[in-house]
């Protein structure tokens, strides 16, 4: 039904190898072959970015990319993000202090955009963060603590 | 007003839950992944309402790695009840775990594919045969009324319910002679809960044992528990249900539906172990819509504006199959209609009626259409008098004098603060500014802002319906004095293993780092209420200071008897035992609870070993909390769209355990009506065919959408133990009327109206349009 492909991608900075079947999202291969299930599904259809990961450094949706197409990449997940002691990252610690979380569904898609944005972005204004976080749906906190997350996690909180 | 904070109650305390969540630790259903599991998938039904003439399941079955493909033949005859255990004796839809004959909405399951992987599961979905004479749907509830055809054959009506209210000969009268009377329909449109973690059950059935334990996406794990015991027949005590982590769920996960009992029936047939995890596509069109109602309001005033009398006729589609009795609003709307205003007399009729669609189902405040067309109608009562809707309010409102208030349908209000809030919300958001600012820029600018109001009392943590109103705490000591407190609980992201540690500490006088909060597991819990209705705070809360009180209590006890005082002298503090004024006399905490449990000897003659204590809880009839939402648009006359500038909830929920968490439950509901207000639709076609079936079509709210809300509080405390009242839903209550009147009062400046949602640039052009403006 579907053919199968070897690949090696490292994963939080673990080398692997594995053989997938071809219409393997990258999503189903971290949490079902890595056991990586902080990466979660929302939609799988690519509009509610809970499933976001950094692959070279890029943030994008693990549920629109087969896993053979990430053969030879780097892929970050939401656990790669913080320390392997389950210190929290700076995002990680901003949101906790923001209470940019409710059900925490949505949130390793957020705490990866926020931390792909910054990379890139350090000092977003309010419209940039905004912006970056408009591809991401939550629907518990209506927001309000995961912008001021990024503001105080950017150092640009007042 | 304002509560004295506690050492841990009433502080914003960061929440225990996060760190896992944060790092992706979660466990949420999708991550339990067991050996041998299998996976399913629905067939559904494409059409509306027809029937079913040919069924074929070989194909599928004769797929490689699929296990089983059920249909009705292989489980209907084996289910038991499927109604929730608070309506198991109410008129309900005839519920049934896959269609037989005829399918009833888009989405009606018929089949279930049992495969060795999801993928396969998927694969051999779509080789189930099935052909369909499609019949007429019944899409429209006002329509569904007197439809010759019906929804449900075995049921005689459509109108699964009519709860009627008459008018007394006073209220008749009112309604026809007073110097004013103001009549007005008002539409809410189709939305639904949209959780971000779909619905979703591993059931794990061992025959050998004859054991299910099931790991589930719900707020209710003890219902959920109930309802399997009935669909599969096994006792409550062969199953197990277990939720850690729990993606939001806004109702939609309070009561157990079809599709997860149909999962479970199944494992237990096939004696194997079973995970379905819902897809978006499914949630859309098969887990549970909301908020379609209809009502015509009818308001007697004098000529001051001053209300007489009131009477509201309320409709709400229940869709084919609601599992939480008829939709969730019922005689709430009516009863609830006059809210926080002083009226003489009021009546209604209620009626919710099936449709060929997808379920209503409880949506953050089931009722909440009471609110919004009341609201509504108070904007337009203070048109027709000429009044500013703030000033008709003022005149109208139930002041502290007034209380107890015994509203026209028999409900008794007290301990709010309805008229200090409208003036609260007023003030924060600068209210007679705005309305000079508002001219200026419309006749400078012809620009359209507007400011709305939402004013309402709302009844939480109700607790005259069993199972809804009793929670159980079990508060239990180890012999190294560190606490376990065990709940009924279903947390779904309002962090109550940090706000019910609170309040534990608080009680025992321990530290907070001490107490761990366990929930969300039949097998570990008391039997309990799950988390819903705004209930936790003031039910669970109030169970869990009643066994803290006894655990309190021997501790103190021994510690009397340890240091030869008496029990009134000592206090607690910081995980110490003392005599008060005399801190040298004192007991370690944690020397207590080793003595209890390892050196009982040392215990008062007689008493029993051991340091824990169960303690139930049952709630008033009703604990009332209250808000005033106010918020201000902008109106685009040229494109349509509507911009939320300002955003402010004044509220009183009595004394907060934190108000962190307070603000964020806020927030989520607000933006939550703003995004039903202004965005979120759920289509049909006439035919009946959902049209919003990704996230594409059913567009949420995002970052760019949402102002930055502002908040007041004031903190008049209940009558309950902890002077709590609940607030889950509020947010959700207040917004929509309140973003409608803004958006209302903005068009007004043109002579444009409206008066149903959504309010996208299409009705807002449409009102333009027809206004000539």
């Amino acid at each position: 039904m579907s053919s199968q492909h070897d690949i090696v991608v490292s994963v939080n900075g673990e080398r692997r190898h594995a053989r997938v079947d071809a219409r393997v999202t990258l999503a189903d291969f971290v949490r079902e072959q890595c056991g990586l299930t902080g990466t979660h599904l929302g939609c799988e259809h690519g509009v509610c970015g809970a499933c976001t990961v950094l692959v070279d450094g890029d943030a994008v949706r693990s549920c629109l990319l087969f896993a053979v197409q990430a053969d030879g990449a780097e892929v970050t997940t939401v656990e790669g993000i913080g320390g392997p002691d389950g210190a929290l990252s700076p995002v990680q610690e901003a949101f906790r202090a923001e209470h940019g979380l409710q059900c925490g569904f949505c949130t390793p898609g957020f705490v990866v955009t926020v931390t792909a944005l910054l990379a890139e972005n350090p000092a977003p204004s309010d419209a940039e963060i905004r912006e970056a976080l408009s591809g991401n749906i939550c629907r518990c906190t209506g927001y309000q603590g995961i912008v001021r997350a990024v503001r105080r996690a950017a150092g640009t909180s007042a | 007003m304002t509560a004295t904070a506690g050492r841990f109650v009433g502080q914003s305390v960061l929440r225990r839950e996060d760190a896992r969540l944060l790092t992706g630790r979660g466990r949420y259903v999708d991550d339990v992944m067991l050996p041998g599991m299998l996976h399913c998938a629905f067939v559904r039904s494409d059409i509306a309402r027809g029937t079913v003439t040919r069924l074929d399941v070989a194909a599928a079955c004769a797929l490689d790695g699929v296990v089983a493909v059920l249909t009705a033949a292989d489980l209907n005859a084996h289910a038991g009840s499927m109604q929730p255990t608070l309506l198991l004796n109410a008129n309900g839809a005839p519920l049934r775990p896959l269609a037989e004959r005829d399918v009833r909405f888009v989405g009606d399951p018929i089949a279930l594919v049992v495969a060795q992987s999801r993928y396969l599961a998927e694969d051999a979905a779509e080789l189930v045969e099935v052909e369909i004479e499609p019949l007429p749907a019944i899409v429209d509830v006002e329509r569904a009324v007197d439809a010759p055809d019906r929804v449900h054959p075995e049921l005689g009506s459509n109108v699964g319910d009519d709860v009627p209210f008459p008018r007394s000969e006073a209220l008749e009268a009112a309604l026809r002679d007073s110097p004013l009377v103001v009549t007005e329909t008002f539409r809410q449109h189709r939305q639904t809960n949209v959780p971000m973690e779909t619905r979703g059950i591993v059931a794990a059935y061992d025959p050998a044992s004859a054991e299910l334990h099931a790991w589930m996406s719900t707020q209710n794990p003890h219902e959920a528990r109930l309802a399997i015991s009935r669909v599969t027949g096994l006792p409550a005590n062969r199953i197990r249900v277990t939720a850690r982590d729990v993606g939001g769920g806004f109702g939609q996960k309070f009561f157990t539906f079809r599709d997860e009992l149909t999962v479970a029936l199944a494992a237990r047939r096939l004696g194997r172990t079973l995970k379905w995890i819902e897809d978006r596509r499914e949630n859309l069109i098969a887990a549970n819509h909301a908020r379609v109602d209809v009502a015509t309001c009818t308001l007697a005033l004098d000529d001051d504006g001053r209300l007489l009398g009131a009477y509201v006729d309320h409709l709400e589609d229940a869709g084919a199959y609601p599992t939480g009795g008829m939709g969730g609003a019922g005689a709430l709307v009516g009863m609830l209609f006059t809210g926080p205003y002083k009226v003489p007399q009021a009546a209604f009729r209620s009626r919710a009626v099936f449709t060929n669609t997808c379920a209503r189902g409880a949506y953050r405040g089931p009722w909440m259409f009471e609110t919004v067309a009341r609201e509504q109608m108070a904007d337009v009562a203070a048109r027709a008098v000429g009044l500013d809707p703030l000033e008709w309010r003022r005149r109208n409102v139930v002041r502290a004098g007034d209380l107890p208030y015994t509203l026209p349908s028999g409900m008794p209000l007290d301990n709010v603060t309805a008229a200090e809030t409208l003036e609260q919300a007023a003030e924060i958001i600068g209210y007679d500014a705005f309305r000079v600012e508002q001219r200026r820029v419309f006749e400078s600018e012809g620009r359209l802002l507007g400011i709305g109001l939402g004013l309402y009392v709302e009844p939480t943590s109700m607790g005259a319906m069993d199972p809804l109103g009793t929670d159980t705490a079990i508060v239990r000591v180890a012999p190294t004095g560190e606490v376990t407190v065990a709940l009924g609980t279903g947390s779904h992201g309002q962090g109550i293993e940090t706000t019910m540690a609170q309040v534990v500490a608080e009680e025992l006088g321990v530290d907070i780092d001490d107490v761990v909060v366990v929930q969300g597991d039949t097998a570990s819990t008391p039997f309990g209420r799950g988390t819903g209705g705004s209930g936790t705070a003031v039910i669970a809360g109030s169970a869990c200071r009643a066994a803290s009180e006894a655990v309190r209590a021997k501790v103190v006890e021994i510690a009397a008897h340890l240091m030869e005082a008496a029990p009134g002298d000592l206090e607690i503090v910081d995980g110490v035992v003392s005599v008060k004024g005399t801190p040298a006399r004192s007991v370690p905490w944690k020397e207590v609870a080793r003595i209890a449990h390892l050196d009982t000897a040392r215990l008062p003659a007689g008493m029993a070993p051991g340091l824990e204590a169960t303690a139930s809880y049952q709630a008033p009839p009703i604990t009332w909390s209250n808000a005033c939402h106010a918020c201000t648009v902008e109106v685009d006359r040229t494109t349509g769209l509507v911009r939320v500038l300002r955003y402010v909830v004044s509220e009183d929920c009595g004394v907060m355990i934190n108000p962190m968490v307070v603000e964020g439950q806020i927030a989520g509901g607000v933006v939550q009506g703003l995004g039903g207000t202004l965005l979120e639709h759920v289509v049909y076609d006439a035919d009946g065919n959902p049209l919003t079936t990704t996230f594409m079509d059913y567009l949420v709210p995002t970052a760019t959408e949402v102002p930055e809300i502002e908040y007041g509080h004031i903190e008049t405390p209940s009558p309950t133990p902890g002077g709590h009242k609940g607030m889950g839903e509020g947010g959700a209550i207040g917004s929509p009327p309140c973003i409608f009147n803004a958006v209302a009062d903005a068009l007004a400046l043109v002579g444009a109206r409206i008066d149903r949602t959504p309010l996208g640039p299409d009705a807002i052009l449409t009102a333009l349009d027809t206004a000539g403006a």
